[in-house]
């Protein structure tokens, strides 16, 4: 099934949206305005993009440490994310949380992790109370090649596989957990026989075809509600940036970099694809000035915003 | 008021919370046909069904994960974690999720969830089956952490700790399951407002003995031991671990003077040497007219042999030794 071309110009946008806005913190990094670390997802857009923009509002995300793709993607305003970067009292968690975990309940986001593996028992609990409540819903748990090696993720796996629960496992194989290449550290090599294993149904794709990803989740999501049993995506991507702000690159290639950079990168590709449809480069170039303007306004507001307060932190600890 | 055992008291106060609350659910491993490792839920799959009773692999990180993500989506989970040894092997929902994600999400996100187990030694069970470990979860913040003493107690705790929005410890020590008395079947609270209070479990002016989980039951034989019937103990159950009633314990030693912290656990980094420094660091400290002292288990893991175990375990002779000691020399 072809998308009509303003679902099309979505999953453009939102991809910019992603890069521009994660280029601004990088930015903003440089000049020392932002204090901490942080994860970029530079690269792999096209699967926070095509994942998140395949579900309705109801549908429920887990998301991982390298999340502000799958936040933004999910709904999520710009303005309070870099307030919550900026240690803002308007972030989404008032200066608490940070760049690793940001969650936005009213868009279905339960949350970023800061855990490797961590929300994947999440998740399944999630789905366990779609489940109980009854609803045509489902959680997409999101998390790296670097997360199935750790046992969370196998117990989670098992208990969705077993208890049929509404949870659509995507994997973002960006090919290195930190410094450790996945091809090191996955005895058997394939992430997919894994979930298989699991009687999970699971198909690996494409992860920087933001159309191959809306088409794959969407198709996904309708099997899992109707079958009532959990499903298994890897989308194979590739980060450009470091692991995080202190990495030194030391254990791949300027040459392998490149190559995906300049090969597979997913808003190129995308774009070439819409020019070659006849979609209007002007079209592609309002867009684009106008996700630039918002990410502009976006920070200034930010910046605008007070400091977030120190009273009540440990208050703050209890609900 | 029916008599009931603690472990049927938990129940009660379990099958009350699933008859009042639809989105309320048990997790763990053989809670359902098998009952329970210690009976705490027989019958209750039959009564609720297997949607609610969910028998689960034995996987307690995902249990408590299960949990974690259920109760930030509307559901009133109770897990558990059947020995609560193994809860070591679900610290990360616990310790990095549970407890952090109100604090880190903004406030945004609550997580009511009850995580269940049986602690303690006593029954043999040796090193990995006895241990108690209650002090971990009162070092990390976002926990609420709560040790019953007996079926009352028990029972009521149990309603306080699933009406509340917080993550909560709930540690029964294996001693306590079978310990009988009449129990006042009282509904669901409004509030969790019981979380947090110890209790005067007798008044008295020589010394306070501050303890809690079935330690307090031990103390409770040593105080109405003949030995010490010329002495005036003050005895506190503290039951709730953290947040800890600071106050209560102030007040009891600023009237006695003297301060004996009895517990199973090891001593080290413990809820006893948390009540002695904040008695010592209050103005208590100048009421103080001997050093508080804590009787602690031995730093050694738990033996299986019924007489090493004694010996790891204060038992009521130790208690009474300690009390005459500090009252004497006071």
């Amino acid at each position: 099934m072809d998308l009509d071309k303003n679902r099309k110009l979505e999953l453009f946008r939102m991809m910019l949206l992603i890069r521009l806005f994660e280029e601004s913190l990088e930015e903003m990094f440089s000049r020392g305005i932002l204090h901490g670390t942080m994860h970029l997802s530079i690269g792999q857009e096209a699967t926070a993009t095509g994942a998140c923009l395949a579900l309705d509002k109801e549908d429920l995300i887990t998301s991982t440490h390298r999340g502000h793709g799958h936040c933004l993607a999910k709904g999520a305003e710009p303005f309070r994310m870099f307030a919550e970067l900026l240690g803002r009292e308007d972030g989404y968690c008032r200066g608490r949380g940070g760049s690793m975990h940001i969650a936005d309940l009213s868009n279905g986001n339960l949350g970023a992790n800061g855990v490797v593996a961590g929300s994947l028992t999440i998740a399944v609990g999630a789905a366990q109370s779609l489940k109980m409540q009854k609803k045509d819903n489902i959680v997409l748990c999101f998390f790296g090649d670097g997360a199935v090696n750790e046992g969370s993720f196998h117990e989670a796996l098992n208990l969705a596989s077993l208890w049929q629960l509404p949870v659509l496992f995507l994997c973002e194989n960006n090919q290195y957990g930190m410094s450790m290449a996945s091809k090191n550290a996955i005895a058997g090599g394939s992430i997919v026989k894994r979930a298989e294993s699991y009687g999970i149904e699971s198909s690996s794709i494409d992860g920087n075809d933001v159309e191959a990803v809306y088409q794959s989740v969407l198709t996904n999501k309708k099997e899992i509600i109707s079958n009532c049993k959990p499903r298994f995506i890897e989308c194979v991507t590739y980060r450009y940036r470091g692991h995080s702000k202190s990495d030194r690159n030391l254990y791949r290639t300027d040459d392998e970099i490149n190559f995906w950079k300049e090969e597979k990168d997913p808003l190129i590709r995308f774009t070439s694809k819409l020019l070659e449809e006849n979609i209007k480069k002007t079209d592609l170039e309002k867009i684009e000035s106008e996700v630039k303007d918002e990410i502009k306004s976006s920070v200034k507001k930010a910046l605008q915003s007070p400091e977030s307060s120190q009273t009540n932190l440990e208050e703050d600890s209890y609900a | 008021m029916p008599e009931m055992t603690t472990g049927q008291a938990i129940k009660s106060a379990i099958s009350l919370c699933l008859d009042n609350y639809e989105e309320a659910f048990l997790a763990g491993e053989d809670i359902g046909i098998y009952g329970g490792a210690f009976g705490v839920t027989d019958g209750l799959l039959e009564k609720y069904g297997e949607d609610r009773i969910k028998d689960t692999p034995i996987s307690e990180d995902a249990i408590a994960g299960l949990g974690v993500g259920a109760a930030i989506t509307g559901a009133r989970p109770i897990v558990e974690m059947q020995f609560s040894d193994f809860i070591a092997n679900a610290m990360d929902p616990i310790v990095n999720q549970a407890a952090k994600l109100h604090f880190m999400y903004g406030g945004t996100i609550d997580v009511p969830i009850v995580v269940r187990g049986a602690s303690g030694g006593g029954t043999g069970a040796a090193a990995q089956h006895s241990q108690s470990l209650e002090s971990w979860f009162c070092h990390v913040p976002g926990l609420k952490v709560v040790t019953p003493s007996g079926p009352q107690n028990a029972y009521d705790l149990l309603l306080a700790s699933f009406v509340d929005r917080n993550p909560i410890i709930f540690m029964e020590h294996k001693l306590i399951y079978k310990i009988k008395e009449d129990v006042q079947l009282n509904t669901i609270p409004k509030t969790s407002e019981l979380l947090g209070k110890g209790n005067i479990v007798r008044e008295g002016s020589d010394i306070t003995v501050v303890s809690y989980s079935n330690m307090v039951n031990t103390a409770k034989e040593a105080i109405s031991d003949k030995k010490l019937e010329k002495y005036s103990v003050e005895l506190i159950d503290l039951l709730t671990l953290s947040p800890l009633d600071v106050d209560l314990i102030i007040s009891s030693v600023e009237k006695t003077g003297k301060l004996l912290v009895c517990q199973e656990a090891v001593g080290d980094s413990s809820v006893g040497t948390t009540v002695i420094s904040k008695v010592v660091s209050s103005d208590a400290f100048t009421k103080l007219n001997t050093q508080p002292r804590l009787l602690s288990g031995l730093h050694s893991p738990m033996p299986s042999a019924k007489h090493l175990e004694n010996k790891v375990i204060p038992q009521k002779e130790d208690i009474i030794n300690s009390i005459i000691k500090m009252v004497e020399n006071g």
